[in-house]
């Protein structure tokens, strides 16, 4: 087996996470490997949630207090962070959301509005929708939801054997049609990263939108959206070690504006009447009602982090230690990868089988090891479906994922095949 | 390891389960599905009069659900439709009970080994998977002709 090598010092690291020493019942030491469902905070993010609500907490945008305006220039340079981290043209492009499931549902509800200007923006009859099969159930269902709505049709690219999605018919799937394609930068469950610049090519003969689903991307790797040539991004705080409650919406100013208002309320208009109301410029127009203001400060500070960090050598220490979790799973008899088996084009979330136990109790014998996994579809049901499986167990990593934490997983993996066999 | 979850009762009955697969004639049918794990269970009761004379059953999932399915078949079958009930209220309980209950083997048999189970919040559903769609299947066979119905629990 080779030696493994990481251009990261993840001892250091670790030592920002305190949850990392935590010991489990029966005095195990967290071997935590679930970062895709949700990352571990560093101080330096919670601290920061803590120094707002203790120092500076007010509302954002309306108070004339110092308080008022501390709070507001916290607010707005975690936007100008997030700006900075995916190389946003402009600060206004960056929409905040509770989650990433509401900026893709933002997209979606708001295009089967009917209620744009442009019926670039506007889903109908005749019209086309564009998934895959290896979305979350967050970019299925509220395209479903926009399908019935409008009676645009649904249509999803399939999945090949190993993994990938099948562009085979890319040339008939995505066609004039066709005004949003809507697709996984990372997959949640395979790990897969999708060929976006192919997809982007296509959508752009026929004029469609591409939106890019970054929750498994942002938080472990350099993302710049000019480069990937999408027009809209989402992306959650809680999986790049920020806060829960908070998301990104990013999109084109162009596309932004074209898009009616998604919640109404406060902050998101410019002047209201009993007889009709004007909207305020992005991003506020899509911000309605207080916002979640310490879990955007937070997800700043994460930002730092991250960026002080650098994203490069987090995804190279992360792309080492999926590349020894791989040689290790494939050394225990009976687990198969349910996914792309090589470190070509993916990243580091693993899912597998083992043969002859349900996924269920693998994960529950794993905890008892102290090991943290997933277990189940992972929000992705059609993924299992199309590989003939009732779920999976998936390890996922971060930038504080150690090689002895994947031995545990291997060791525990052999216990688990122990017990059952 | 896992003392108190995986008792040997419940890897006997998911290795060796008793009463598996689906039979006719049957009353009453019903398809359970536990959505955040993917585990599904299809139930069928035949009844004669107010006797349960089978209770078979397929379906896929983990040790905890599978095994709770074949404890079910060797509890009920044979038993009036009332017994059945009590033992199933019997049973829901203690899963319920947060590990907090002392079981009776006199009235739930190898159906004591899930006591464990009780404590693990997450698992509670796998053990009760195919107890809710027996009640179900049982439901329909007592309301008369042979329905086949699919619910997404």
């Amino acid at each position: 087996m080779s030696t493994p090598h990481s251009p990261l010092d993840v001892d250091r690291v670790r030592k920002d996470f305190p949850i990392l020493e935590r010991r489990l019942a029966g005095d195990r030491p967290l071997v935590y490997l679930d970062s895709a469902n949700t990352s571990q905070k560093p101080m330096a993010v919670l601290d920061t949630l803590a120094e707002h609500y203790t120092r500076h907490n007010a509302n954002v945008a309306r108070a004339v207090h110092q308080l008022g305006e501390e709070s507001t220039a916290a607010y707005e340079g975690a936007r100008d962070k997030l700006a900075a981290l995916i190389k946003a043209p402009s600060r206004d492009e960056i929409i905040f959301t509770k989650n990433a499931s509401e900026a893709l549902n933002l997209v979606a509800h708001t295009l089967a509005s009917g209620l744009a200007d442009d019926p670039r923006y506007r889903l109908g009859p005749g019209d086309e929708i564009v998934v895959t099969e290896m979305e979350h159930h967050s970019n299925i269902v509220p395209w479903q939801l926009a399908a019935k709505r409008t009676g645009a049709a649904f249509r999803w690219f399939g999945l090949t054997d190993d993994g990938r999605l099948d562009l085979s018919t890319i040339g008939e799937l995505i066609n004039e049609r066709t005004k949003i394609v809507s697709l996984v930068h990372q997959s949640n469950s395979l790990g897969t990263v999708n060929d976006v610049a192919t997809v982007v090519a296509r959508a752009r003969e026929v004029g469609a939108l591409v939106l890019l689903d970054a929750s498994q991307s942002v938080p472990h790797q350099s993302v710049d959206v000019n480069e990937l040539g999408i027009d809209l991004l989402a992306f959650t705080g809680h999986k790049m070690v920020g806060p829960t409650g908070i998301g990104v919406l990013w999109g084109r100013r162009e596309v932004l504006d074209g898009l009616p208002p998604f919640l109404g309320g406060g902050e998101m208009i410019e002047t209201v009447a009993m007889t009709g109301s004007t909207f305020a410029p992005i991003p506020h127009k899509f911000e309605a009602g207080t916002p979640p203001i310490a879990q955007a400060i937070g997800l700043g500070a994460a930002v730092d982090y991250l960026t002080g960090i650098g994203l490069d050598r987090i995804h190279a220490h992360e792309q080492a230690v999926t590349a020894y979790a791989l040689e290790r799973l494939r050394g225990v008899d009976g687990v198969r990868i349910i996914g792309p088996d090589s470190m070509e084009s993916r990243g580091g979330t693993v899912s597998f089988v083992v043969d002859g136990v349900h996924p269920h109790d693998v994960g529950q014998l794993l905890d008892e090891q102290g090991v943290a996994v997933r277990v189940g579809h992972h929000c992705a049901r059609p993924v299992c479906v199309r590989y003939g499986i009732p779920a999976t167990t998936r390890a996922s990593f971060y930038l504080y994922t150690t090689f002895d934490e994947i031995d545990a997983l291997a060791d525990g993996l052999h216990q688990v095949k122990r017990f059952f066999g | 390891m896992s003392d108190s979850l995986y008792q040997e009762i419940i890897l006997d009955h998911y290795k060796h389960p008793h009463g598996r697969g689906l039979r006719e004639p049957f009353g009453g049918e019903a398809h359970h599905v536990n959505p955040t794990c993917g585990d599904e269970i299809t139930v069928r009761v035949a009844l004669d009069g107010s006797t349960i004379t089978d209770v078979s059953y397929e379906g896929q999932g983990c040790s905890i659900s599978q095994a709770s399915a074949s404890v079910l078949h060797e509890l009920l079958t044979g038993s009036s439709v009332s017994d059945a009930f009590a033992v199933e209220q019997t049973f829901v309980e203690l899963m319920q009970g947060k590990g907090q209950i002392e079981p009776d083997e006199d009235v739930l048999g190898d159906g004591i080994a899930f006591a464990g189970v009780a404590k693990y919040p997450a698992r509670v559903k796998c053990a009760l998977l195919s107890w809710m769609a027996f009640k179900d299947a049982t439901a329909r066979a007592m309301a008369g002709p042979v329905t086949v119905e699919e619910d997404a629990r």
